[in-house]
């Protein structure tokens, strides 16, 4: 790639030294708008929310060790679920990779000094943040037992717990995802560098921008629904309530109209990642460029006209279920698409397993799994049997934890060096990684069996049959914590300790590596000119 | 942040980001683009969770949004068509650089908004003399020629007609305060009158802001004051 200096505007960009040497004061943190440090804001602030979910998660799992409910009673039972899955979602996946990667890797990937909106972009971590407040808020008051997904009539006329400071923190936290997924798009739009067009786009970049656009277009709804939940609770408008015409249905639609498409916001980026990983480590082009793009596309646009099939017992009419299932079997074809695409890639590749490679690799596995076996559910009849049981719960777990936080963890380790500048220890890298991809099979694979023999979901005691299974999936959770615990053990001491990475330890493509490690304040010390396509791989 | 926006000549140098003003413009624009994208789907719900239920009870919403005051409605639509044309000639005003046009087109559009929420606020204090506003537990009377069509009673029904009408004039109506707060600012940078091309790319984007209210408007006034019995 060749290069061309700034005329006029030389003086306002000509900054020698990296991100972080700007200083360590709270002030400097608190009020940057440096894409790259409020890139590492989200990420100290989800990685808190991570393990503050884990726990409830682990405290689930050691329940269920035993048939008997002896450990936590129904009440803290249901409240765990609902904050495991409140916290998780909306405080971890979704801003997980976009927030943190993304915001920190899109404008220099496009070869862009910082975001369009840098302030915007700063503003979205303190709505995330003050979103955060009242979630934790609602804990303090006593939890809220509604699952994650605030099902009416039960949220708005039943529960006794604190939905009302949950809803208005996810509420909150809402408009964070639509300010980041606003800069992620007119970034893409118009930061572009001379010569970066959209063919030449990494397709991580395509997957943050699909990503953006979908939480553009989704989360208001998901806002309007918060808020009506709200008025519910607090007014009784009727909405959800057939006392008064109302129809607790419509929630539902709603909810998942916004819901589902999540489900993209979350995977998506993720197979960005593993796109651009996969490519580094087998030393090959991405196999079918246009292919994957039209993929990502074609996945965020199916995703906003499939979100009946989680209703299909619900009692919506068969044909909404028939053709809900249809276009939900229609997903599975993009997604194929990019599955084959990366195993073609691999063909005739000179592989090397480092970390970030082991991480994509599991990545493939895990989304496999998770994937085919949405297909059993996106089948009417099946679904009868296999809805809200275990087996639910194993196969979005498959895809939220085995595909969108492993391809987190695989582009932290991948961008590490960058981010930080200094190399972790790979020993420690590899055993972390193989415990995740261990843990997460041991947990979640019982949970498929579990579930077909018809335990259901979010019980907190079963019968004595089901205890071999539950035992494997408690154990399975304690090799995934290892997992997740020494990353943030290595890769902290890595901080200080690890050797000096060098702009580009993986000899990667890509512009993000044709500048220092960490990267001078605007990026770029030249305004890069792009000349060729991404995966320039021989 | 260190924007490095000289005034002396009058024209503004491009924020650090963005290599000139021309990206700086196109930036901001779509910006306000894709925003309006995510107010369109804030409606949409609305308007989406509106027409399933006014299909379901037909007869008594119909009945119900009879008791709107249709013509206080119209008066509004009027109002609100006119404050888009002012507003568009406040941003050709400003795109030829013409300082008194455009602050006299800014303080019209002003006037026809605010007078839009007066008669808004009139509006809603009329129905709610007329014990027809069943929010915060105030009373709510609503008598009807029509029997029963489904389970529950007709007055019941109603109450949902209202209660989905004051949310979606309510929303509106925060919306119009947002809009006439943006036009505030804009007309007092308007007056100083520094750097009257920042003054003209902001104006556009503030203009796509106070179209799309006036859209919503449309909507409102249709499904809502129209579709009477």
């Amino acid at each position: 790639m060749t290069s061309v200096v700034y005329s006029e505007n030389e003086d306002r960009h000509a900054t020698p030294e990296d991100y972080l040497s700007g200083g360590w004061s709270i002030r400097s943190w608190l009020l940057t708008v440096d894409h790259k440090r409020i890139a590492w804001l989200y990420a100290v602030s989800i990685t808190l929310f991570f393990f503050f979910g884990s726990a409830a998660a682990l405290l689930m799992r050691l329940e269920l060790i035993t048939p008997a409910g002896d450990l936590l009673s129904p009440e803290s039972y249901n409240r765990l679920f609902s904050l495991h899955g409140i916290v998780m979602v909306w405080f971890f996946l979704i801003p997980s990779i976009p927030a943190t990667l993304g915001n920190f890797l899109l404008p220099m990937m496009v070869g862009a000094r910082d975001m369009a909106f840098p302030k915007l972009n700063l503003l979205s971590w303190y709505v995330y943040t003050l979103g955060g407040i009242f979630t934790i808020a609602a804990v303090i008051a006593g939890g809220v037992d509604t699952g994650w997904t605030f099902y009416t009539p039960y949220s708005t006329l039943f529960s006794n717990s604190a939905v009302l400071a949950a809803a208005v923190g996810v509420f909150i936290v809402g408009f964070s995802s639509i300010l980041t997924g606003l800069n992620f798009v007119v970034t893409t739009h118009t930061m572009r560098a001379p010569g970066m067009t959209w063919g030449r786009l990494p397709l991580f970049v395509w997957a943050n921008y699909a990503t953006a656009l979908i939480m553009v277009l989704a989360t208001p709804v998901l806002t309007v629904t918060l808020l009506l939940i709200g008025l519910e609770r607090t007014l009784g408008i009727g909405i959800f309530d057939p006392a008064l015409g109302g129809d607790p249905l419509l929630f539902q639609h709603l909810f998942w109209f916004y819901s589902h498409p999540a489900v993209y916001i979350m995977i998506l980026p993720a197979m960005g990642v593993v796109s651009e990983i996969i490519a580094c480590f087998s030393r090959n082009p991405i196999f079918g460029y246009t292919g994957m793009v039209l993929s990502i596309m074609a996945i965020a646009l199916f995703g906003f006209i499939v979100w009946g099939h989680h209703m299909f017992v619900s009692g919506q009419s068969l044909y909404a279920g028939i053709l809900f299932s249809f276009f939900t079997f229609l997903v599975a074809v993009p997604s194929a698409i990019k599955t084959l695409n990366w195993t073609a890639t691999l063909f005739r590749g000179r592989i090397s397993f480092d970390a970030p490679m082991i991480y994509a690799l599991s990545f493939l596995e895990l989304f496999t799994v998770g994937g085919l076996t949405g297909i059993f559910l996106a089948a009417l009849a099946l679904d009868v049997h296999l809805h809200d049981t275990y087996f639910v719960t194993a196969h979005f777990h498959y895809i939220m934890v085995g595909g969108a936080v492993t391809a987190y963890m695989g582009g932290l380790h991948f961008w590490w060096p960058k981010l930080t500048g200094r190399m972790y220890s790979r020993g420690w890298a590899t055993t972390a990684a193989l415990a995740l991809l261990i843990g997460l099979n041991l947990t979640f694979y019982p949970q498929f069996l579990l579930g077909y023999a018809g335990m259901p979901r979010r019980y907190h005691s079963y019968p004595d049959d089901f205890s071999i299974l539950q035992v494997l999936s408690t154990l399975g959770a304690g090799v995934l914590a290892l997992g997740y615990l020494l990353p943030l053990i290595y890769l902290s001491w890595s901080l200080r300790r690890g050797e000096k990475a060098g702009p580009n330890p993986w000899d990667a493509q890509g512009l993000e590596w044709q500048t220092p490690s960490p990267p001078p304040v605007h990026n770029f010390r030249e305004t890069p000119e792009v000349n060729e396509g991404p995966y320039a791989y021989k | 942040m260190p924007t490095s926006n000289s005034g002396r000549s009058g024209e503004s140098r491009p924020e650090v980001q963005f290599d000139d003003m021309e990206q700086q413009r196109h930036a901001g624009l779509l910006g306000m683009w894709v925003f309006l994208l995510t107010e369109l789907l804030l409606f949409g719900a609305i308007f989406a969770s509106f027409a399933i239920l006014r299909v379901r009870h037909g007869a008594v919403f119909a009945e119900a949004a009879g008791h709107l005051d249709l013509s206080l409605a119209a008066v509004n639509t009027a109002l609100l068509l006119s404050s888009g044309l002012t507003m568009a000639l406040a941003e050709l005003s400003a795109g030829a650089r013409l300082r008194r046009a455009t602050i006299g087109w800014l303080q019209a559009t002003m006037a026809l908004g605010a007078l839009f929420l007066a008669i808004k606020g009139f509006e809603w204090y009329s129905e709610f003399r007329h014990q027809l506003m069943p929010v915060l537990g105030l009373p709510f009377h609503y008598s009807s020629a029509l029997a029963a069509p489904g389970e529950q009673p007709v007055a019941a029904v109603a109450e949902l007609f209202f209660n989905l009408y004051f949310i979606a004039t309510g929303l509106h109506a925060v919306h119009m305060l947002v809009g006439l707060g943006i036009l505030a600012v804009m007309l007092a940078l308007a007056r100083r009158w520094r750097r009257p091309d920042r003054i003209d790319r902001q104006l556009r984007i503030a203009g796509l802001y106070w179209a799309f209210i006036d859209v919503v408007w449309i909507f409102i006034f249709t499904c809502f004051y129209l579709l009477r019995a």
